[in-house]
């Protein structure tokens, strides 16, 4: 009788004490090394392909949007596009270029987010810190625009709900302009960064072969040399007018994945200052009567990846089978590929570095209900420094100081 | 490929198909029997290198339809392989994951909410319901109301 085979088995999850989702990773390992990945999901499954098909077709962008909050501008993009796709709808022009530039405002957070989480992830805190500082700016020109820093419900069958008023454009060029700063500021410091090099260099390597096997898309797939993007192999939106460039990796690593985020942050400022400029007058939506029977496939480049979606109508008011892919769905499987041989130490940052997602929407303001009273920025900027000062004066000034080093 | 490259390459393989639609100039839909589905699909990913997107699992009434979606990047067409599964009682097709992993999940999760078999299958589990979901109960068909 042969002996039983016994592993060690390490359990990543099912609630994952960094990411904060539920997902459950069995690493299998042998000492430090993993040699095996199991992955179980699907503990908050919310039947919204079900769900959509109780809802009208103008109803389900809202319902989309929901899918995930940082990709609340892809979603319904993608699904829009396939009902107009059934029922041969042209969005007006204007409309296009508002579509763009909500979208790569929703690249560009979505990125910093990650940048700031990675970051956070591997210890290095003061990255978190930069990254969601400079990503604040961001949220409030998109709530700005569509009255919500998330889920912005602005895209609808044929056109926008809410416009870019003409009157905010100085300012969006105006932030753009201190964000392409920090941004490139940023993207120098991780660059030239020789801790950073030394810790996401090489590791967590999905080759390109592997890349085409599992179907991944978006930055994990332009990480690893495949350079595919919605955006330019399939135009949609306003993308075709404009001038940017897809940024691809050949390397693989996580450290080509974040090139590949912070290099597209600083595209998406580009494409949102051109489609700022080049707006065109004129309406935001046609009317829509009836969606004919049919089929329609939309996609859109979200910041994750390839967003897909099917549509089939049979003419009558609900959709009768929606079919969503979000990007997580084909780059999560991908670390069968990317983790084994991995150290345990390193497998963290890999499963981070497809960015799986997860939705926030915490504001930075502090509300007393009893005194009415609602402390803004600046207020809260200077009550933290009072406070310090205070601590300060109690505790009294540390023995040892930087400079006696 | 361009477009007519693509659309030259993709007659290649029309004898194993009931019928070729086209709603819009790049998107193709590809109609087989179920029995056709491997082929189909291995012709597009080895032979003409389309990539894989997903698949749709239909409860169309008087059939299952399973939707192989695959994209060609270089024109921007989406292909879809649309295989019927007449036999309502016990859906059954061949799998594709065995060719393509991307697909494994997928087809896990059509297995899971419209009850359908996947032959050769490298890891039929549960993805998307719990261990303590009935047998047999579907929750994507048509009959199973919310």
């Amino acid at each position: 009788m042969s002996e039983p085979v016994r592993k060690s088995v390490l359990a990543v999850g099912p609630f994952h004490p960094l990411q904060e989702e539920m997902e459950f990773f069995q690493l299998t390992v042998d000492g430090e090394t993993v040699t095996d990945i199991d992955v179980r999901i699907s503990y908050n499954h919310r039947g919204i392909e079900k769900l959509s098909e109780t809802l009208q077709f103008d109803q389900v962008p809202f319902l989309v949007s929901r899918v995930c909050g940082i990709c609340s501008a892809s979603h319904p993009l993608a699904y829009v596009q396939a009902v107009e796709e059934i029922a041969g709808i042209q969005p007006p022009e204007r409309a296009l270029y508002v579509r763009t530039i909500i979208n790569e405002l929703e690249r560009i957070h979505s990125h910093l987010l990650w940048v700031g989480l990675a970051g956070h992830f591997i210890g290095y805190d003061t990255v978190f810190m930069w990254a969601w500082k400079y990503r604040e700016p961001v949220l409030d020109l998109l709530e700005e625009i569509t009255g919500n820093r998330n889920n912005y419900g602005n895209v609808k069958v044929g056109g926008c709900r809410e416009d870019v008023p003409d009157e905010l454009k100085p300012k969006i060029l105006r932030e753009l302009d201190k964000l392409d700063k920090k941004t490139l500021m940023l993207t120098k410091a991780v660059l030239d960064d020789p801790v950073l090099h030394a810790r996401l260099k090489g590791v967590g390597v999905l080759k390109k072969e592997d890349a085409v096997k599992f179907a991944v898309t978006g930055p994990t797939a332009r990480g690893s040399g495949v350079d595919i993007d919605v955006r330019q192999d399939d135009p949609y939106a306003a993308y075709s007018d404009l001038d940017w460039a897809v940024i691809s990796q050949p390397e693989g690593d996580v450290f080509a994945k974040a090139v590949v985020r912070l290099l597209e942050t600083l595209e998406a400022v580009k494409i949102v200052r051109q489609a700022v400029n080049k707006l065109p007058k004129g309406p935001i939506a046609v009317e829509v009567k009836e969606i004919p029977a049919g089929e329609g496939c939309g996609h859109a480049e979200a910041p994750r990846g390839e967003t897909f979606h099917y549509v089939r109508s049979d003419g009558g008011n609900r959709p009768v089978r929606h079919k969503i892919r979000a990007p997580s769905y084909v780059n999560v499987p991908s670390f069968k590929a990317s983790c084994i041989g991995e150290q345990i130490a390193d497998v963290t940052i890999t499963l981070a570095a497809v960015d799986p997602c997860y939705s926030c929407t915490e504001r930075i303001a502090v509300v007393d209900s009893h005194h009415k009273v609602i402390h803004d920025y600046d207020t809260l900027l200077r009550l933290s420094r009072e406070k310090t000062a205070r601590l300060r004066n109690e505790i009294g000034t540390p023995e040892m100081k930087l400079e006696d080093f | 490929m361009n477009q007519e490259e693509l659309d030259n390459r993709l007659s290649e393989i029309e004898a194993r198909l009931i019928g070729v639609e086209r709603t819009v100039d790049n998107r193709v839909f590809l109609r087989c029997e179920s029995e056709q589905v491997y082929e189909v699909c291995r012709f597009l990913f080895d032979e003409l290198s389309l990539r894989y997107v997903i698949a749709s699992g239909v409860d169309a009434e008087d059939c299952f339809e399973v939707l192989h979606h695959f994209s060609d990047d270089a024109s921007g067409c989406i292909v879809t392989v649309k295989a019927f599964i007449r036999d309502r009682e016990s859906p059954e097709i061949e799998s594709i994951a065995p060719l393509i992993p991307g697909a494994e999940w997928i087809e896990r999760e059509i297995h899971d909410i419209l009850g359908i078999q996947f032959r050769n299958h490298p890891n039929m589990r549960r993805l998307i319901l719990g261990d303590d979901w009935p047998e047999g109960v579907y929750p994507l068909r048509k009959e199973t109301k919310i």
